[in-house]
């Protein structure tokens, strides 16, 4: 008796959770016709911002991969304070609100921030272009990526590499034979889970990037817009966000799967 | 399992709806995002004469409230900066009775000091960085009336020109003029009442009056009324006694002279 209640009460409120999770998702698809979704598809804001958006999108993961994976297998190794001291300021973005983030960004790499002054002689203007939105991209989506790399170098048998090592292959080799090849699936995730939150980044790409058609205007800037005058195009180009977003996910899941 | 059990009932009842037990004393106002500093100033004005109430206000994007409105949010008045939205919602019978109270007007702003030496409408075109609102929203729709009356005076090139020069689209006002105050724009297109708000950041380039563009304020008593006419009634009296006329127009509005108040009710 007292573990079906258990059973019952976990399962009532689990399902309640699933529900509120997937009704949302589900409405954006069921609540509009065929038909209008395929207009939305056709409205003039789509196409070039599923453009910029998988365009953006693939430049800052490599930033992202390339420059967070030597920081990860760092963080992975070293045991100091100041590598606890990095990797929490690494993941500081994370809790940052998004539009905060925006401003954060317009204050370090802005004409009148930090670094204004000195990018404006280089004369390279940041604010406002193609660039600004990979840099916000890459601002709140590398966190996601180093957490889950640096997870996954910790997980390996340190044991391994000092083999590999002492049967003469050098460190660079070692690392790339043995400890990518291990971690990959890790690194997989955290480079999708990146990739998902580079994709949906809004808040700071407003503040930093603007919104200009084929320039800086994503996915979600161009929702936002369409919303302004067409709810039915928004919903449209909702449906393309997370049919996109869904077939990473499929994506990521099948190849885990044989990885395992 | 007894304890359990409570959890569970306290759990439903936490998630049952609310019965609306007294009827509230919160008049609810739905207003454009430009109108944010006169309506709070006069707030307190609005408590003295309706002691025990208070009045709770939804600061957007007109079109954004009008898509709020349309899914449901309940308001007693709606304060649009344009009558386009007014127009929708009546159309989907959402409005009792509406009617413009207060005019605004177009600017040109640059950050203070002017750095990419802007003094009139033309010279918008030689900057490389101009911000003005998206199309869908209107002061976005505004300034493309200015632009365009700009090249029928000017010439097509210089049509071409400015609109090469916009960087950006920025979905409020508000926004547009936050780029400008923070000097990543050159120059931007706001109303005088934004202008005059962030006066000691900005200054004001006049559009030339044969070229601008004059937004209409409407007001609209809204069906979905949260606490009724009466307090409705009330926050219209208090924006247009002498103290509202005041506050709007140390603001940049333009207030509509009313002999008497529409009377509302349903």
């Amino acid at each position: 008796m007292k573990r079906r209640w258990f059973a019952l009460a976990t399962g009532v409120l689990a399902a309640a959770l699933v529900a509120l999770l997937a009704l949302p998702t589900l409405a954006l698809f069921v609540t509009a016709s065929p038909a209008a979704i395929l207009a939305g598809f056709h409205h003039p804001i789509a196409a070039p911002a599923l453009l910029l958006s998988l365009g953006t999108t693939l430049v800052s993961l490599a930033v992202v991969v390339t420059l967070g994976t030597p920081l990860a297998w760092w963080l992975a190794q070293a045991r100091g304070r100041a590598a606890r001291a990095v990797e929490t300021l690494v993941a500081l973005p994370v809790v940052i609100p998004p539009a905060v983030a925006g401003i954060a960004l317009l204050l370090a790499f802005g004409r009148r921030g930090l670094l204004g002054p000195l990018l404006e002689r280089l004369g390279w203007a940041i604010s406002f272009t193609t660039t600004a939105v990979v840099l916000a991209q890459v601002f709140v989506s590398a966190p996601f990526y180093v957490q889950g790399a640096t997870a996954a170098f910790r997980a390996l048998d340190g044991n391994l590499f000092v083999v590999a090592r002492s049967l003469g292959a050098s460190p660079a080799r070692a690392f790339f034979r043995v400890a990518m090849p291990l971690a990959r699936p890790g690194l997989v995730a955290g480079a999708a889970m990146a990739w998902a939150r580079a994709l949906g980044e809004f808040g700071a790409t407003l503040m930093f990037a603007g919104n200009l058609q084929g320039r800086t205007q994503t996915l979600p800037l161009a929702i936002y817009t369409a919303l302004e005058s067409d709810l039915h195009a928004a919903q449209a180009l909702s449906v393309l966000l997370v049919a996109v977003a869904f077939a990473l996910l499929l994506v990521l899941r099948a190849r885990q799967g044989g990885a395992r | 399992m007894t304890r359990l059990r409570w959890v569970l009932v306290v759990l439903l009842l936490g998630a049952a709806p609310r019965a609306s037990a007294e009827p509230t004393r919160d008049l609810t106002v739905f207003a454009a995002a430009s109108l944010r500093e006169v309506f709070e100033a006069l707030r307190p004005a609005f408590e003295r004469a309706r002691p025990g109430s208070t009045v709770r206000f939804n600061f957007a994007g007109s079109q954004e409230l009008r898509t709020q409105l349309e899914h449901g949010a309940s308001a007693d008045l709606l304060f649009s900066a344009d009558l386009k939205q007014v127009e929708a919602l009546a159309k989907a019978g959402l409005v009792l009775s509406s009617f413009v109270f207060a005019r605004n007007e177009p600017v040109i702003v640059v950050p203070r000091g002017n750095p990419a030496g802007i003094h009139a409408l033309a010279d918008l075109a030689k900057t490389k960085r101009l911000v003005i609102g998206a199309p869908e929203v209107p002061i976005g729709g505004y300034t493309l009336k200015i632009f365009d009356a700009a090249g029928k005076k000017y010439g097509a090139a210089l049509r071409a020109r400015l609109e090469a020069a916009i960087v950006s689209r920025e979905l409020n006002v508000k926004q547009v003029l936050a780029k400008v105050v923070l000097g990543e724009a050159d120059a931007g297109v706001v109303y005088r009442s934004d202008a005059l708000s962030a006066r000691d950041k900005v200054e004001v380039v006049v559009v030339p009056p044969e070229l601008n563009v004059v937004a209409e304020y409407p007001v609209a008593v809204l069906k979905s009324a949260v606490a009724g006419p009466d307090l409705a009634q009330a926050w219209l009296a208090v924006l247009f006694s002498e103290e509202g006329s005041r506050a709007l127009t140390s603001r940049g509005f333009q207030p509509r002279p009313m002999t008497k108040i529409p009377v509302l009710g349903r």
